[in-house]
């Protein structure tokens, strides 16, 4: 017996289905790693969970975080994934318009929640509760904060996949590209919940 | 003619034609723009071997510099806060630019070829790994240089590693350079994961691959779990001492102790990726040469894995002493109990696998068979500082200084030489000189187990690690002078390996496509290989392809007639498990955006350590220039070739 190339039957057969994807690969790598920044986030909400009541005498969560303005934060960035969604079926249809618009929706949403994120720290610094005062406000600053770097590099990464949608159509490396980002602007969804219960709720919820 | 992504792949056989066609695809451009654009993984993984010898080097010369002031007692050679900075700087240059990164560069070199493929799943991020690598080891050794080596011990421990008591910026190099080295770390062990998982040649099914495979995949697997949480440390810790944030310090509610966990969270599995790869190399490496397969295949490609599942949950074992006087537990005591039943099951295979078979004894071999040897005496040592008492007798003395460089020495130096020996004639097309080789072996062989065996010695006796010297009435005088004569015969043995290497490069025998009569696929293209490596896609139908005719298999491999994939650029993207033929896969042309991006994160990084602003911005600037180069969409063959007309 030999060559048995001639026996796998699939060699030959993936024509058939249409474009046969390197989006399984891309997308593959890029879930690994981001599996490896979900493991920084991971460590981030280690280092806070053992910090979070060492206040040094200073401000703790209860006195600080204000719920309000954090819900609105929350559902800014919500809403933006949501409309990323959107955008993919957009994608999928081939809609240069409507893949414009919502991917210009989603970034607005996203620097809203920026700005937002950006208008507390401000206040926390000005009330004295900058990342220096104490162990607890070093790990939310440096937690926080690291989400906030990601949207914003998210929000130049997605300028960018408009720019190549528009320049270059729908072309299937293109797309590949687009299903990367959007992993990346849900999983970002996905940290800023677990920040939201684990960092905000839970800091100021009364002891009783 | 279809010739997009989506068609079906024809079948043909290898000629003359095909190769000139896919070497006019596949050639790299040559000058220095080539160097800087390649994304050829032979390339990459040669750099990364040359670029971690010259550590290893550097780290040898640390070391000799450190014996010869411990030769005698009271000797003046350094200073106390030299020494610091020296076995500092020793530590993080073996383990982090040296253990790792050569193991790294053999299997970027070794994987496509033995898997049957065309290169890395991505190669433009193996560049960027590479370059990154290159970034971080430059950036340290200017921070050592210049009289800011860290000084704290590799594991760094606060609140020595505190500004309060590091006052010097030696502190700050080392943490942004591991910020910098995780980096390249993470990245290639992505690369890595969907490499093993999504190219191995048609028929290559799981059960198939060379052991390397199983080693390299365990290792990154635990790098990619790991390492962002030390790299994250490295930061915090940079940020406590520049940003006065509080993560490390007791006065604001800080707690040293989070240090130690995220340091070895990602310590002790990193020791076992840096000896299992390794280890790999003995398991693919000595069957060839006892002429018969690996016995107990599956048994320990099992054992690889179980070793690193087991690893990750022990980090707590070098934190025993936390509690008591001295901080700091051993690195590698109590990691070696266990490490001890799959690491029994990998040395019984090799010893039946010698026993069975009809050993050829090269220089590879013994540098294999040395590794064995070595394995035991360390497990042994190792075994003895896992029970407690023992412990406490023995943490932070010499014993656990001779322990630890028989690991590593013994479980990655040796079978990383004998590994040179095996491949280099694939990687250059001529063999390493026989007779330097066994030179080369006799004299680290002896010279190593005359320098550290001793040690244990010292250690039992009492002699504490890290002291830069010590009165004359110890009791140590002798056995140090032995131990650092050793370390030099040692040397000038790792000195012959590097004239060998010089000498044969050019002038060696020609070795042909097989000089070992080995049996994985890397043996059945040319040495050097094309930078196509495979001008048909190979069909394998069992775990060595080469030696189907020997062993009288049913099944035969299918090397010269295969898929054609000489359209563009391509290779075969197959599936996770069993290795069916799935998609094509368009390779990346060569580009110098990974060399641009590693230079913006370059001058970022100076940015940071200078606390230059501006600098740190330009840097960001220009990485992220090159990432919008890099990503921005190739123009496909289709479009090419309608311009062209
Ligand atoms: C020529 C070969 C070598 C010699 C002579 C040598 C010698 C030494 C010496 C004298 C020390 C300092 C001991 C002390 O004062 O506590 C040391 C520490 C160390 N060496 Fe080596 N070494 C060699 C090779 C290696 C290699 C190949 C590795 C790793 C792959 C390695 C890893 C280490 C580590 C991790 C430490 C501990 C550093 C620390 O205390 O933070 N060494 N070695
Ligand atoms: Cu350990």
């Amino acid at each position: 017996m030999s060559a048995s190339v001639d026996d796998i039957p699939e060699a030959g057969g993936q024509g058939r289905g249409g474009p046969a994807s390197k989006r399984v690969v891309v997308g593959y790598g890029f879930w690994i790693f981001l599996l490896s920044d979900i493991i920084m986030f991971a460590t981030l909400f280690a280092s806070y969970a053992v910090l979070a009541g060492a206040t040094a005498g200073g401000p703790r969560s209860q006195d600080l975080f204000r719920p309000g303005s954090v819900a609105l934060e929350t559902a800014f960035l919500l809403a933006s994934s949501f409309v990323c969604g959107m955008a993919t079926l957009a994608v999928e249809r081939r809609n240069q318009r409507w893949t414009q618009a919502a991917l210009l929706l989603t970034g607005l949403l996203g620097a809203g929640f920026l700005t937002l994120e950006i208008r507390e720290f401000a206040s926390l610094v000005e009330r004295g509760a900058g990342p220096s005062r104490s162990a607890f406000l070093s790990a939310f600053f440096t937690l926080v904060g690291c989400h906030g770097l990601h949207v914003t590099a998210g929000l130049l990464w997605l300028g960018t996949m408009m720019a190549q949608f528009l320049a270059k159509g729908f072309r299937q490396n293109i797309r590949h590209r687009y299903l990367c980002f959007s992993l990346f602007w849900h999983t970002l969804d996905i940290i800023w919940v677990a920040i939201f219960n684990l960092v905000y709720l839970v800091g100021t919820t009364p002891y009783v | 003619m279809n010739r997009g992504e989506d068609r079906t792949p024809a079948l043909g056989s290898v000629s003359p034609a095909l190769e000139q066609r896919l070497q006019e695809l596949w050639e790299g451009e040559g000058g220095l723009k080539g160097v800087l654009s390649t994304v050829d993984h032979k390339k990459i993984g040669l750099r990364y071997i040359v670029t971690a010898f010259v550590f290893l080097l550097l780290g040898g010369i640390e070391a000799l510099i450190m014996r010869l002031q411990l030769a005698g007692p009271d000797l003046r050679l350094l200073g106390p806060e030299q020494y610091d900075q020296l076995f500092s700087t020793h530590g993080m240059t073996m383990i982090f630019l040296y253990a790792g990164p050569v193991l790294s560069g053999f299997s970027n070199y070794l994987w496509p070829l033995m898997l049957g493929t065309r290169d890395m799943a991505f190669p433009r991020v193996n560049a960027l790994s590479y370059w990154i690598y290159l970034a971080a080891g430059i950036f340290v050794y200017v921070g050592f240089l210049g009289g800011n080596g860290p000084n704290d011990g590799w594991f760094n421990y606060v609140p020595y590693a505190n500004r309060d008591y590091s006052p010097g910026m030696g502190e700050d190099f080392y943490a942004l350079g591991m910020v910098l080295l995780g980096t390249s770390t993470t990245l290639g062990a992505a690369n890595f994961i969907v490499t093993a998982m999504r190219t191995r040649a048609p028929g290559m099914s799981i059960n198939r691959v060379p052991i390397l495979l199983w080693g390299t995949l365990t290792a990154n697997v635990a790098n990619l779990l790991v390492v962002p949480a030390v790299s994250l440390a490295f930061f915090l810790l940079w940020m406590d001492r520049q940003f006065g944030t509080h993560f490390f310090d007791v006065r604001a509610g800080g707690q040293p102790l989070l240090w130690q966990h995220l340091f070895w969270i990602f310590g002790h599995p990193w020791v076992y990726a840096i000896v299992l790869p390794a280890m790999a190399f003995v398991s693919d490496g000595l069957p060839v040469f006892c002429r018969r397969p690996l016995v107990g295949y599956p048994l320990v490609a099992l054992s690889t894995v179980a070793t690193m599942i087991l690893g990750f949950g022990v980090w707590v074992h070098h934190m025993f002493a936390t509690g008591l006087p001295a901080l700091g537990m051993s690195f590698f005591s109590a990691a070696s109990i266990a490490i001890v039943v799959p690491s029994a099951v990998a040395v019984f295979s090799w010893l039946a696998t010698i026993w069975h078979g009809r050993p050829v004894v090269t220089t590879a071999f013994m540098f294999f068979a040395s590794t064995i040897i070595l394995f035991v005496l360390g497990g042994v040592s190792g075994f003895m500082t896992a029970s407690v008492p023992v412990d406490w007798q023995l943490t932070d003395t010499y014993f656990v200084v001779a322990h630890l460089h028989y690991v590593l020495i013994g479980i990655n130096v040796f079978p990383v030489v004998g590994a040179l020996y095996f491949w280099f004639p694939k990687m250059t097309g001529r063999l390493l000189d026989e007779r330097l080789g066994r030179w080369n072996f006799w004299l680290m062989f002896i010279g190593f187990n005359v320098g550290f065996l001793p040690m244990h010695l010292t250690g039992l006796l009492g002699m504490p690690r890290r002291v830069y010297t010590y009165g004359p009435d110890m009791g140590w005088n002798t056995l140090n002078l032995v131990t650092s004569i050793g370390a030099f015969i040692l040397a000038v043995g790792i000195v012959l390996l590097l004239v060998n290497v010089l000498k044969s490069r050019r002038g060696g025998a020609p070795a042909g496509a097989n000089p070992w009569d080995a049996h994985t696929l890397e043996w059945s293209i040319p040495s050097p290989p094309p930078p196509y490596n495979f001008a048909v896609i190979p069909a394998v139908a069992s775990r060595h392809p080469l030696w189907e005719g020997y062993l009288d298999e049913e099944l035969r491999s299918s090397l010269d007639r295969g898929l054609l994939l000489d359209q563009a650029k391509e290779s075969l993207g197959t599936s996770p498990l069993d290795a069916l033929p799935d998609m094509i896969l368009r390779m990346p042309e060569d580009t110098v955006a990974p060399f641009v991006l590693t230079i913006g994160l370059g001058v970022l990084f100076a940015g940071l350590i200078a606390k230059s602003w501006g600098l740190a911005l330009v840097g960001g600037i220009v990485l992220t220039a090159a990432l919008v180069v890099w990503l921005w969409p190739r123009r496909e063959l289709r479009e090419r070739e309608a311009v062209r007309g």
